[in-house]
């Protein structure tokens, strides 16, 4: 729709070349694109700089020696244990993706089924949680899962994915309500279970909506701070941000800005990589949850 | 009777597989927030029992300089911060719909820095505001301006993180690209019609359009920015002289370096009833000027 209508603004004649509002937008845009992109040119200059160069003024705008080895020493320094924690980002992260949208949709699909005494009330009731902040919480949860004996493990971090999140069950709810009733009664005559139902009807024809769910669990749990710092004391269970944040202070007499650099970018890399392979489902995700 | 059994076993299935986010529900929002609200009356270290000191806890935080401190830093940070980027990203919105060369360029690189995000966003930013090699200055040496202290300057701690998100602009401005596509066509043409300019029937048809994809986004933005964390803990741990004193960082100092859980948790609370409170006046605010299509019943 949208193609057909600028192929048809392109046909018509133009009798002046490009318009003076046009040449200055792009030059507009042109700048901001430059400022957006330079910290992030500084960013990957510094993380292939030596420890010498990179503490030059003015700042070399090309390494002069590119330091690969920076990448290396994260994994080889023993101080930093960089590897492990990349991986327990990943096993929090994976679980987390898992367990929302098994639950996530579990619940949605309950709520977008079938009607019950008090189901319009317990609706309201996920749609007034997806306004709580996590501070105003977290000490009683805190205090729960340290008496569990959970304290230091990864567990508290993973286990709250199991049991739905507001945003994504109403996300899921949305979807789920635009599926035809027919659907599944005919379904049901074929003799399906509400189980199969869910499983076996619902959950292939919400793929899309699912990668979303997941793109966004998946950069939720990756990026968080506040939860870990709360939970993880030692160096060997810290996630990524910690572990990153941990970097910054105490074992470097000089904050290691080349390695803290490269930590960094491989610590972008999974999200921009899923922006790359799933770009409609990651702008989608973005519009309907406005989360960052 | 048949109908009767029927509405059984469905309220059945329905507390079925509604059952895991009603443990949850429960577990994990419930009873944290009721319990916040009774640690909030206590003196409670973890070790000992909660010990009742009624208001006790809300007194103090009264007197507390640091409280105060912590609400001063982060409504600053919220009201320079929230607005700008909204009015950013919506201008850059503007420009990127407009029917220009690259725009799909422009769109993935003003949003290609809002994947940095999180810790690693704070290290960069915290290099890029490094006082003797940073960009930033170097940037600023170019127009005579001395180098600044930024992060390590309490006068210019908190603007500083301002200016640093400024760099997320990219997911409001992929909201607002997404809302203005939704413009329906044919209101812009008729407003045409009718004579209006550009700016007539941006401000006449477009912007009340949009108007419901803003006020989602000054909710969330304004939440989002009493909450501010990441930055304090990675770069300035509140400092220096407590300038980014963020107010849950204060809560994560009173709880989790002073171990004083009751104290904390009528931070704790006061964060909820500020966040709710917040999110109602600009709901009940905006009733003049949102706008939603197919009428007020919505």
């Amino acid at each position: 729709m949208s193609e057909l209508t600028t192929s048809a603004a392109a046909c018509k004649p133009r009798r002046r070349g490009p318009k003076l509002s046009s040449v200055l937008g792009v030059a507009a845009l042109l700048i901001v694109t430059v400022i957006m992109l330079s910290p992030l040119w500084f960013m990957v200059a510094t993380a292939l700089k030596t420890t010498k160069e990179m503490l030059r003024f003015p700042p070399t705008v090309i390494p002069e020696q590119f330091a690969w080895g920076n990448f290396k020493e994260l994994f080889v320094n023993s101080e930093i244990k960089f590897g492990r924690q990349y991986m327990n980002s990943v096993i929090v992260a994976v679980f987390s993706v898992f367990g929302t949208v098994l639950s996530s949709s579990l619940v949605a699909f309950g709520f977008s089924r079938y009607r019950a005494k008090g189901s319009q009330v317990l609706f309201m009731l996920v749609l007034s949680t997806m306004m709580l902040p996590y501070p105003a919480i977290m000490i009683p949860q805190f205090l729960l899962f340290t008496k569990l004996g959970l304290h230091d493990s990864l567990l508290p971090l993973i286990l709250p994915n199991f049991v739905g999140s507001a945003y994504m069950i109403f996300l899921l709810r949305q979807f789920f309500s635009t599926l035809p009733a027919e659907l599944y009664d005919a379904g049901r005559i074929d003799g399906s279970g509400e189980f199969r139902l869910y499983w076996s009807l619902t959950l292939p024809l919400a793929g899309p909506v699912l990668a979303t769910v997941a793109i966004f669990t998946f950069i939720w749990s990756w990026n968080d701070l506040l939860a870990p710092v709360l939970y993880l004391d030692s160096q060997e269970n810290f996630t990524l941000p910690i572990g990153m944040a941990a970097m910054m202070s105490s074992k470097f007499r000089l904050a290691p800005w080349n390695l803290l650099m490269a930590a960094s970018i491989l610590a972008s890399i999974p999200i921009i990589l899923m922006f790359v392979v799933a770009q409609r489902r990651f702008v989608e995700g973005i519009v309907l949850t406005g989360m960052k | 009777m048949k109908q009767s059994r029927r509405r059984i076993r469905e309220g059945r299935y329905f507390y079925l597989f509604i059952s895991p986010w009603l443990v949850g529900f429960i577990a994990l929002a419930l009873f944290p927030v009721l319990a916040s609200f009774y640690y909030s009356f206590t003196e409670y270290d973890i070790i000992h029992a909660p010990q009742w000191i009624g208001l006790g806890n809300y007194r103090e935080l009264f007197r507390d300089e640091q409280f105060w401190n912590s609400i001063r830093v982060t409504v600053k940070y919220t009201v320079v911060s929230v607005p700008l980027t909204l009015v950013l990203s919506l201008l850059l919105a503007i420009l990127i719909n407009q029917k220009w060369p690259l725009r799909g360029f422009f769109r993935t690189a003003v949003y290609f820095p809002s994947m940095i995000s999180g810790v690693s966003m704070s290290l960069l930013w915290f290099w890029v505001f490094n006082p003797q090699a940073g960009l930033f200055n170097y940037v600023l040496s170019w127009f005579g301006i001395e180098p600044i202290h930024w992060l390590l300057d309490a006068k210019y701690a908190i603007w500083a993180l301002v200016i640093m998100s400024f760099w997320g602009v990219g997911t409001g401005m992929l909201i607002f690209l997404a809302g203005l596509q939704g413009v329906p066509s044919h209101l812009l043409e008729a407003a045409k019609l009718d004579g209006a300019g550009p700016l007539r029937s941006f401000r006449n048809v477009t912007l009340p359009m949009i108007s419901p994809v803003f006020l989602f986004q000054l909710i969330v933005g304004m939440i989002d920015s009493f909450q501010v964390f990441t930055q304090a803990y990675t770069i300035t741990q509140g400092g220096p002289s407590y300038s980014t004193w963020f107010y849950v960082y204060n809560i994560y100092v009173n709880a989790f370096k002073n171990f004083r859980y009751g104290y904390a948790s009528a931070l704790a609370w006061l964060l909820l009833v500020a966040v709710m409170v917040v999110t109602f006046a600009i709901m009940k605010a905006s009733n003049r000027y949102v706008y939603y299509e197919g009428g007020p019943s919505r």
